[in-house]
């Protein structure tokens, strides 16, 4: 009997773990360095569409968004589509031009993005490419999901 | 009498704690975190136009595709399938003169792109697909054909990027909305 007990290990069991605060802290520095903290907080919906012939967007300082999508209201409920930019809804269209030269006079090499409902009209959004135009801020970029 | 020092304590600090803390704040950046999609289509808009008469474009040098608003695609006012937007463009920019009717040069070869109000947003997302998928498409052979390579492994900005999208330049006008 005693001949199969002879093979027990005698090192010690158990996985070394003081190195994990190292690993975590690397898991940790890489997520701190890739999280954009969400800047606006969205009042309108917006449901990205798909395409695929899509470019990156490298120098993101460059870019300002433009949100259009329909108007969250309490509750889960949809309202009426809406432009938003930066953390309010505009009412009057004819500002946009304003807001975005001001925008093209700090940053000349300004890229609109233009963050659209898949749902909507296209309408609106000739209204604000009429209005982008007449800032002169006319590089702008629709934004869409990679299509899988 | 000054006797009473005191006996010198380990002076470390317990740092079993310290993956605690740094576990606690890997989690609050997990849960913030959005991997944000920017990407898109760019696209530059014509600047409004002065007084001054917009130069003449040939007939044969304009393909006009139209979104309708019930999201039909009309390209020269005939209707077509989005599918096969990409090959009408394709054909109608690496023409090279050869039919008449289509253009004389990628060179001189513009899109123009025209919607309507009520024109689904998704429907012209696709058409703009296609037509970035046919420039890319062309950019691609002629970067095959004279480097041997993909267009895509071309680095931005390098000289035979640039030749290559000056060989295919990307003419994709917005037309004027209609008024009212």
């Amino acid at each position: 009997m005693s001949k199969f007990q002879k093979k027990q290990a005698k090192t010690k069991q158990g996985v070394p773990t003081s190195a994990m605060p190292d690993v975590v802290f690397m898991l940790l520095i890489f997520f701190m360095v890739t999280t954009v903290l969400r800047e606006v907080e969205l009042q309108v919906q917006i449901d990205y569409t798909e395409a695929e012939n899509i470019e990156k967007i490298e120098q993101k300082r460059l870019v300002s968004y433009v949100y259009i999508g329909p108007e969250r209201l309490g509750g889960g409920r949809l309202g009426e589509t809406r432009v938003q930019i930066d953390d309010a809804l505009i009412d009057d269209m004819n500002g946009i031009r304003n807001i975005m030269y001001d925008k093209l006079m700090e940053q000349p090499r300004l890229i609109v993005s233009l963050r659209v409902d898949r749902d909507s009209e296209f309408g609106i959004i000739t209204d604000v490419q009429q209005e982008l135009r007449h800032a002169g801020t006319l590089r702008i970029n629709y934004s869409t999901r990679r299509q899988l | 009498m000054l006797n009473k020092k005191r006996g010198r304590e380990n002076a470390d600090i317990d740092g079993s704690s310290l993956a605690d803390i740094a576990f606690l704040l890997l989690i609050f950046f997990l849960v913030v975190t959005t991997i944000d999609v920017d990407t898109g289509i760019g696209l530059v808009l014509p600047p409004i136009p002065d007084d001054i008469e917009p130069p003449p474009v040939r007939e044969r040098n304009l393909m006009n595709i139209l979104v309708n608003a019930q999201g039909m695609v009309l390209i020269n006012e005939q209707p077509s399938a989005i599918a096969s937007v990409r090959e009408e463009v394709r054909r109608f920019v690496n023409n090279n003169g050869v039919d008449p009717n289509l253009s004389e040069s990628p060179d001189d070869a513009i899109v123009s792109i025209k919607t309507d109000r009520r024109t689904p947003y998704n429907v012209y997302i696709d058409m703009l697909d296609e037509v970035m998928g046919a420039y890319e498409e062309l950019r691609h052979q002629a970067s095959m054909e004279q480097f041997g390579v993909p267009f895509s492994s071309l680095e931005q900005g390098s000289e035979r990027r640039v030749q290559i999208q000056e060989m295919y330049p990307k003419q994709i006008s917005i037309a004027e909305p209609d008024e009212g």
